[in-house]
């Protein structure tokens, strides 16, 4: 970006981001209202905007915000191209892990840094070609195949999510580009569905996605905890970051509605392309179990771990069952059959 | 607001579904009770025009749909059906505070500004967006509304720097107004303001995102009326934000209009960023001239420097957009100017300043001492209608007959009837078009604003369009028929299947670019566009479909005085003694002979003045008062903002100045009387501002008798521009042009490929948002 601004928020502690962000509620659910607007309207995002008014304010830490901006570095890893703040030490981080010198975040998720494509990534430049595999376009054509030709463009988050399984989790520029281009949509477009949803990834992660959920429910029932346990496994990553191997990125995630199995963490497996791609949740986490399903996953594969509840079989009371303990007295469902019958007749 | 936002409102309704009842005419009689006169006359005027041709007035309007009557603080108001809340209110003169909302465009409903309360709502509501039902009782002064406000421009300004001393914005800033209405004098907002990272727009657009209240305009106006998908919403919530994400400067001709649309300072001019404050600014309201569109415009002065130049509200020409060359070039008003009179002394020598004395003498002696038969007049693309006039009732003192117009094939063919240069069907009435050919015309560059109208009809009412010549971008759906005269053949012969699209229109178009005139086989190319609107039935009962778009704003004006070659006009002799006034295109000078005595009368010292023997300076558009005609043929005056610079005169002034050096005074001494000579000469002149409609129509006949009339070149059909920024001698000396120029180089450069696996899929359709 030739003329950047000094980016103030550049200096945004991402904890301090996070945890006011879900203060306020945002960056949560919402999302049928915002695929509607987005597929149809033309105006994608203005249920963002309309957020972005009245629902959250993004704290820039009072002392930071106010410190000229002096580094003139940029680090160039492909995760990030912000300037990295020297000294984040005095920051009153709102958690123990306070030694994060990374800078933040602006955008919705915590791995990617930004709502804007950051310039001079190699790999990530809408020159690169990028294209789905044979086997991937039988699965584009069918969903492609089950909206009338004229709202195509609702395709497009099972397309990027495709486009992201086989990208090894990641969406590149190109890989949206290439979804706006057999959608017939603007690239735009595209672009401002990737940004919106926190699931979709704009830059690199490990082969495994690591996904704790933060939220109320989870919080309460110790998902921070569950973070700094992971944290301390992987030789502190913190959110946003991934393991030098490779393996691991740890993210925070918004409610994934499993709030009655709370603590949880959901595992994405990239290292399959679409075809091995898992998505698993891991409920009811007691300490030490985080870190026993990390090691497994690095061991044998993420297919030796209990999926779901590692206390339960689903989410049924803990001790005993307290209500629905006989059966259920009516009124049952109408008879469809014979409703069906009559109507024919 | 409210009468722009009532005829938007007609023409969404009428797009968007069967309320085209209200456009069909009969909307007339369900306005009494509206108290609001303008809006009024406007809804009558758009169904005056609509209902002219009495057969498709019953087509679309069977059956009159009753008025609603609603009550706006307690006042009754009789609106059409389906309109919004916030319409009702601008019927009933009830001002309602908004920022997202837009006559123009779509309707967001983001803002929340415009709260109204509605009886039997439990909550206020948006009034942009809740469309009215009968009887409602609206309320807008309610203590409820006003503390539904208050909280909202809380919210607004929570994360709204505090900046208005350094914002360009200050003094014309929607935020900065209402807030005074609706805004705290402190805020209860303790922690740190947001701030948002700027984005790198272009030349022409400056960006301070962190003032922006995410109303979405400006994503909307490229969306909807620019037709580039450019911007858009990154993110969400707090961390939303509009941008382009890759970054990329807006790719249209139209850009600068979202500086207007921004409601705070988030995006404001680049060019004239810190130069001035609104209020320094001395506004005169004016005729844009760098286009044949004539736009009209607002040019604000300070001192004797042109500052900044806005749109002006017109429906019928720009609507409320302009072009960004006619935005943004005015600093090339500064550079490369003619300031005092120059005679170059002998073959070969430089140029030297002269005095206005020195400088006529010598014009004069060229032209008394060259043979009337090697006479030679060419009126520029810049030129206005005054001193075309002027000169050639010089030339026909000395009965020079060899009057050229720059970018026009010298005949007497070019202005026998003025039906066959003009835009008929005028730029308003274009968008009733239901089936479109341009023939020769790249309408992006040659006419932006005409080019959104065409998207309108195009995306949203979805009239077939077909192009013979460029393939370009149109930013719409078009047909490519080939690039040549055998496609317009094609078309003659029925081969092309447009032609039965053409046949089932009702009110088919054909768009002449200026590029046909230019060519070598102008009349005969002309001749078959004619032919063709005559078979395909262009022209019946009010409607004429034959159009000529002209690129630039001086050659109407010409063609209606008859500035061409006369009866006894040899044009190829070669000529001694030739006066460029405003001329400098490369094409004009190249015909001139070497040994030719040429006067250049113009304001800037580009190629025309480099080859003149004795240079003129005169006035730029916004220094004069002077006439200039539409491609529609209609008639505008520019005022004069600022002084012209040096000693140059206005441009009429300075023909008349040589006429009476040369011994033969011009019978005007004053504009008022040469204005009056134009009249005489061409009627169209003595009404400003209107379009006289050209009734004569000769049934495909225009170019019969004209010479090799059947003969057309197989050279392929270009645009009449090829670089939109450096169009004119404006556009060339402007370095916001320059910059422009060099970003777009690199940005079409840029544009990625579109695989080739999309057959499998089916083509794309090139408008997927439903639009």
């Amino acid at each position: 970006m030739a003329s950047r601004t000094l980016p103030l928020f550049s200096c945004v502690a991402h904890n301090t981001f996070r945890s006011h962000m879900r203060l306020f509620g945002s960056g949560g659910g919402n999302g049928l209202s915002a695929v509607s607007g987005a597929v149809s309207g033309g105006v994608v995002g203005v249920v963002g905007a309309a957020g972005a008014v009245g629902s959250s304010h993004l704290l820039l830490d009072r002392g930071l915000a106010v410190r000229p901006f002096t580094s003139g570095k940029k680090s160039a890893s492909a995760s990030s191209t912000f300037v990295q703040s020297t000294s984040f030490a005095s920051l009153p981080l709102s958690r123990s892990t306070s030694s994060r010198d990374h800078v933040a975040s602006f955008s919705t998720n915590s791995h990617d840094h930004s709502n804007l494509h950051q310039p001079d990534q190699p790999d990530n430049s809408p020159d690169v070609h990028w294209d789905f595999t044979e086997a991937n376009y039988d699965k584009v054509a069918e969903i492609v195949a089950r909206y009338p030709s004229n709202y195509k463009a609702a395709a497009v988050i099972p397309l990027l999510d495709i486009a992201q399984q086989q990208n090894d989790g990641w969406l590149s520029v190109s890989a949206m580009n290439r979804v706006a281009a057999i959608l017939g949509m603007a690239d735009m477009r595209v672009y401002e569905v990737a940004t919106f949803y926190t699931m979709f990834n704009r830059s690199k992660v490990g082969k495994y996605h690591l996904m704790v959920c933060g939220t109320t429910p989870c919080m309460l029932r110790g998902s921070r905890d569950v973070y700094a346990e992971i944290s301390n496994h992987l030789g502190g990553v913190e959110f946003g970051d991934s393991t030098p191997d490779g393996l691991f990125t740890l993210s925070e995630m918004e409610c994934m509605g499993c709030c009655v199995n709370a603590p949880m963490i959901a595992v994405a497996d990239y290292t399959n392309g679409t075809e091995g791609y898992t998505y698993n949740y891991y409920e009811d986490l007691q300490p030490g179990d985080a870190v026993r399903i990390i090691d497994s996953i690095k061991d044998k594969g993420i297919s030796s771990v209990k999926i779901g509840s590692q206390t339960r079989g689903t989410c049924e009371p803990k001790d005993m069952q307290t209500s629905l303990t006989s059966t259920p007295p009516g009124p049952f469902c109408r008879p469809l059959i014979k409703k069906e019958a009559e109507q024919k007749a | 607001m409210s009468v722009a936002s009532m005829s938007m409102w007609c023409r969404a309704s009428c797009r968007a579904s069967s309320l085209s009842l209200l456009v069909g005419g009969s909307t007339g009689p369900l306005l009494g009770g509206i108290h609001n006169n303008a809006l009024v006359r406007t809804l009558s005027s758009s169904s005056a025009s609509a209902a002219a041709t009495p057969a498709a007035a019953a087509a679309v309007a069977p059956e009159e749909p009753p008025p609603v009557e609603v009550f706006v603080n307690g006042e009754s108001v009789q609106v059409p059906k389906g309109v919004s809340v916030m319409q009702a209110c601008d019927a009933a003169g009830v001002d309602v505070p908004r920022f997202c909302y837009h006559q123009r465009l779509s309707i967001a409903g983001n803002c929340r500004m415009c709260l109204v309360e509605v009886t039997k709502s439990p909550k206020p509501v948006a009034s942009c967006a809740m469309p009215i039902m009968p009887g409602m009782q609206i309320h807008t002064e309610t203590p409820l509304v006003k503390k539904a406000r208050e909280g909202v421009m809380e919210f607004l300004l929570a994360n709204h720097p505090l900046d208005c001393p350094i914002c360009d914005q200050g003094g014309e800033c929607d935020l900065q107004d209402m807030s005074m209405a609706y805004g705290s004098d402190r805020g209860r907002f303790v922690e740190e303001k947001r701030a948002v990272e700027d984005k790198n727009l272009g030349p022409l657009v400056k960006t301070v995102m962190t003032r922006c209240i995410h109303c979405t305009r400006c994503v909307r106006f490229a969306t909807e009326v620019a037709g580039v998908h450019d911007l858009g919403v990154t993110g969400r919530g707090g961390s939303a934000e509009i941008g382009t994400y890759l970054e990329k400067a807006l790719t249209s001709e139209m850009s600068g209009n979202v500086i207007d649309l921004c409601p705070v300072g988030a995006l404001t001019s680049k060019p004239y960023a810190f130069t001035a404050r609104s209020w320094e600014l001395r506004p005169t309201e004016s005729v844009d001239a760098t286009d044949g569109i004539g736009a009209s415009i607002r040019v604000d002065a300070r001192g004797h420097e042109v500052m900044r130049i806005v749109p002006r509200l017109n429906e019928s020409v720009n609507e409320e957009w302009i072009g960004d060359r006619g935005r943004f070039s005015y600093d090339g008003l500064r550079r490369q100017r003619l300031d005092a009179p120059y005679v170059r002394g002998e073959k070969g020598a430089p140029l030297r300043k002269a005095t206005w004395k020195d400088a006529l003498e010598a014009a004069a002696h060229g032209l008394r001492s060259t043979p009337s038969t090697k006479l030679m007049a060419v009126a520029g693309k810049l030129a206005d209608a005054e001193s075309i006039c002027a000169l050639k009732d010089l030339m026909a003192m000395y009965d020079g007959q060899n009057l050229q117009v720059e970018g026009v094939t010298p005949s007497s063919d070019a202005a026998d009837v003025r039906s066959s240069y003009v835009f008929n069907s005028t730029l308003e009435r274009i968008e009733e078009a239901d089936a479109i050919l341009l023939v020769g015309t790249d309408l992006r560059k040659e006419a932006p604003l005409l080019n959104s109208r065409l998207r309108r009809s195009a995306v949203y009412d979805c009239v077939p369009v077909a192009s013979v010549g460029p393939d370009v971008d149109l930013t719409y759906p078009k047909k490519d028929l080939g690039d040549s005269a055998k496609a317009i053949d094609d078309l003659l012969s029925g081969a092309s299947a447009f032609r039965a699209v053409l046949d089932g229109a009702s009110k088919p178009a054909i768009i002449v670019g200026a590029h046909v005139l230019s060519r070598p086989d102008a009349y005969g190319v002309l001749s078959k566009c004619v032919q063709l609107a005559n078979d395909v039935g262009c022209v019946s009962g009010d409607w004429n479909g034959y159009n000529v778009l002209h690129e630039c704003a001086g050659r109407v004006a010409a063609l209606d005085l008859g500035f061409v070659p006369g009866p006894k006009a040899d044009v190829a002799t070669a000529p001694g003694f030739v006066y460029l006034m405003n001329a400098d295109d490369e094409a004009t000078l190249a015909s001139i002979p070497e040994d030719a005595f040429v006067v250049y009368q113009g304001h800037h010292g580009d190629a025309g003045a480099a080859r003149a023997n004795v240079v003129l300076p005169g006035a730029a558009y916004t220094e004069k008062g002077a006439t200039y005609v539409n491609t529609e043929g209609r008639v505008q005056r520019t005022k004069r903002a600022v002084p012209p610079p040096g000693s140059a005169r206005e441009d009429w002034e300075v023909v008349r100045a040589l006429s009476e050096v040369a011994g033969l005074a011009l019978p005007y001494d004053d504009v008022d009387g040469l204005r009056v000579r134009m009249a005489e000469v061409s009627p169209t002149f003595a009404s400003v501002d209107s379009v006289q409609q050209s009734t004569i129509w000769l049934n495909g006949s225009t170019y019969a008798a004209s010479k090799g009339s059947s003969k057309a070149s197989t050279a392929p059909f270009t645009s009449s521009i090829s670089n939109y920024f450096q169009a004119d001698v404006i556009g060339r000396s402007s370095k916001t042009m320059a910059r422009c120029v060099e970003t777009r180089g690199e940005m079409y450069a840029k544009t990625h490929d579109v695989g080739s696996t999309l057959g499998e899929l089916g083509e794309p359709s090139a408008h997927p948002l439903g639009d």
